[in-house]
């Protein structure tokens, strides 16, 4: 199954260089969901052997979540709200473009030098984890607008998530409660936190949330 | 069992709370659970943990003492704050931009909720589900924190949610190394996990269970408002409603310190406890540091106690760094600040209520428009300041003296802090109660706001005077149970 679990991870990266190149949130948008499918199916790919009811549940609502429910929202947000689907950056595309290819050489380059003290499913899995999770880390720090900053956390999510995978088998309930619990948690909660910025600010540009200084 | 009822308790109250209609009967339940919370928390004070994923060892205890105590004062002062919010709009602090409140009951509920979860934070006798009552913890605040619905509220929410959301992701992943670092372990990894199994400790290998606490603390580090991970902590202190900041200064900071203080725990266990010391002493030293500058230029009354807070959190981080008596005196500074920082919050929230605003340029004499608030003011900040006779003049000495014993520069750096800090808030608190009288309309003040503050300051006063035999062995079982040399 290695070509498989290769397939995804690279589907990964080009989601994370995707969601960085991209300057139309519509876009964006359908990058984080095309990154949850790929996320959701890695599980069966990474343990063919040991697919069980646990695995089956968390990819079903992990797929269902970030690749439905969440882009769902987000869309509503930006019609009703009528966002200018333009990104909006802090940093250039080119620049987050060479970020995103930058935090994958570092990712691979340390875990060269610190290699794990477990064999992990696949030798890509644990690198495109934390280059997801670094990707994810910069969008939410580099672009203004709310609905950007949820996207970005969404991403930084899917790292972790990704790296939960590789040490799924020596901890499965601390893996998958703590995965269950963070989606559920930035679905929802962030969901209707944008909710309610729609209907207050008419906007949700996060240059215009600063009155709180000091 | 006591343990399960103390969580569950609070969690099915605020589910009810959710379903009872707005006034005084959902008001009233605050209070009443309060009390129950905090009398099961003192039977529970002698119950030794047993195998299960709930427990209270020494540690769990001490700050679920400190949580209910906290909770009890909030909720008595929560229900003259309720009875007194107008029904309808009412105006922002500038007079435009009118708001309104969210519904009571959801503040009722979620307030008992917040309380549940926090108990569980101390409660919690496994990694797994420690990180899930802290999680738990954000998901119940956020809705306290938007409490009144205006912009500035929601942009606190929003930051708060947002930072603490990435500070729980990092430490779920420091929670994932642990389990890398344990992988080579007989028991295969996520034995670690279990508080119990601290024994276990040295087949962690010593390079990732470094990386694992480097990410456990700066995880919980955001939630405590360690600098430079506490940018959430002064605009959520200031937007929330007074009794919300109470809690959070006084109960969710010291929960999100266990977090840590249990990450320091497996690190001692594995031998790796100068490693968690070290880190431990940078991040206290720069909160202290970057707090106090900050606490110099404050013009808003809450932001500058919020402020203060990130330098108390300091004092504990350093406290633990440092070892030997700072890890007692950690934990008793942590009990004084919380009763403290509460009492400052409450009456802030009476002035803001009175003058309808934070900001100092346009606050004075509130000690003789306010007398008891006024003077409740003026002697937390001593309390806080770390003069005698109070509590905090005891806790700082014996971090200083655990700091001069390492190093005579972090004992230096501490002083300056604590100078500076100081020199802040003298200036603002003797301006509010002291400066030009600001003319309101005479106000009476009631005892549902006064007695709350009063209470915990007499209970710091007391502290200062004489530490009960009971509390100081209590601390004496928690500090030892950190494992810090």
């Amino acid at each position: 199954m290695t070509g498989t679990v290769d397939f995804l991870l690279v589907s990964m990266i080009l989601a994370n260089l995707w969601v960085l190149g991209s300057s139309r949130l519509p876009s964006c948008i359908r990058a984080l969901a095309f990154q949850g499918v790929a996320l959701g199916l890695l599980p069966f790919a990474l343990y063919p052997g040991h697919i069980t009811w646990d695995l089956v549940m968390l990819a079903l609502i992990s797929i269902t979540l970030k690749a439905v429910v969440f882009p769902h929202l987000l869309k509503r947000a930006l019609l009703e709200a009528r966002v200018d689907p333009q990104v909006e950056p802090f940093v250039g595309h080119g620049v987050s473009l060479v970020v995103g290819v930058a935090s994958l050489a570092l990712s691979v380059a340390l875990f060269r030098r610190h290699p794990l003290p477990i064999v992990p499913p696949s030798d890509l899995l644990m690198p495109v984890a934390v280059s997801t999770l670094l990707v994810g880390l910069f969008v939410l720090i580099a672009r203004r607008k709310a609905l950007t900053q949820a996207l970005g956390y969404l991403v930084f999510e899917n790292g972790i998530q990704a790296f939960g995978l590789g040490v799924l088998k020596h901890a499965p309930l601390m893996v998958e409660l703590g995965i269950l619990l963070d989606i559920f948690f930035a679905v929802f909660v962030m969901g209707i936190t944008i909710f309610h910025i729609r209907r207050a600010f008419a906007t949700l540009d996060t240059l215009e949330m600063a009155e709180l200084r000091g | 069992m006591l343990v399960s009822l103390l969580c569950l308790l609070p969690a099915l109250a605020g589910l009810v709370a959710f379903w009872l209609p707005p006034g005084p009967r959902v008001r009233r339940l605050l209070p009443a659970v309060g009390a129950v919370h905090l009398l099961l928390s003192v039977l529970a004070w002698n119950d030794p943990p047993g195998g299960g994923w709930l427990g209270l060892d020494a540690l769990g205890r001490v700050f679920l003492g400190i949580t209910s105590l906290v909770f009890l004062a909030a909720s008595v002062y929560a229900v003259s704050y309720l009875r007194d919010e107008p029904a309808g709009m009412q105006p922002d602090m500038g007079g435009e931009d009118p708001f309104s409140n969210a519904k009571e009951s959801v503040f009722v509920g979620c307030l008992l909720l917040f309380l549940a979860s926090m108990t569980l934070v101390c409660a919690s006798r496994h990694l797994t589900l420690l990180w899930v009552a802290i999680e738990a913890t954000t998901l119940a605040s956020a809705p306290l924190i938007y409490f009144h619905r205006h912009r500035r509220s929601l942009e606190a929410t929003w930051k708060y949610l947002l930072v603490c959301s990435v500070g729980i992701g990092l430490a779920l992943l420091g929670n994932f190394l642990l389990v890398l670092a344990a992988a080579r372990g007989a028991s295969g990894g996520a034995e670690v996990l279990w508080l119990d199994g601290l024994a276990h400790g040295s087949e962690l290998d010593p390079h990732w269970l470094r990386l694992a606490f480097i990410l456990l603390v700066v995880g919980y580090g955001t939630k405590m408002g360690l600098v430079p991970l506490h940018t959430w902590l002064p605009d959520t202190h200031s937007e929330a409603p007074s009794v919300v900041s109470a809690l959070l200064s006084g109960a969710l900071l010291n929960c999100a310190f266990l977090g840590i203080l249990r990450a320091v725990q497996i690190c001692a266990g594995a031998g790796q406890a100068t490693f968690a010391q070290h880190v431990l002493v940078g991040f206290g030293l720069l909160s202290m540091a970057v707090a106090a500058l900050f606490l110099l230029n404050s013009r808003d009354t809450k932001r500058m106690l919020a402020y203060s807070s990130v330098e108390h959190m300091g004092i504990l981080a350093l406290g633990v760094g440092l070892g030997g008596g700072g890890v007692f005196f950690a934990l008793f500074h942590a009990l004084n600040h919380s009763l403290c920082k509460a009492a400052m919050f409450l009456v802030a929230g009476t002035f803001l209520s009175t003058f309808r605003t934070r900001l100092v340029a346009r606050l004075g004499g509130a000690i003789h428009t306010l007398p008891i608030a006024g003077g409740v003011w003026v002697a937390g900040f001593v309390a806080l300041s770390g003069t005698p006779p109070f509590g905090l003049f005891l806790s700082e000495l014996g971090v200083l003296r655990a700091g001069l014993q390492v190093n005579p520069w972090i004992a230096a750096a501490f002083l300056a802090s604590l100078a500076t800090a100081f020199v802040g808030m003298a200036r603002v608190v003797l301006t509010v109660a002291l400066g030009p009288p600001v003319l309101v309309p005479p106000v009476r003040e009631s005892w549902g706001k006064s007695l709350p503050p009063l209470a915990l300051l007499a209970l710091a006063l007391m502290l200062g005077l004489s530490v009960p035999a009971w509390l100081a062995e209590g601390l004496r079982q928690a500090a030892a149970l950190v494992g810090v040399s």
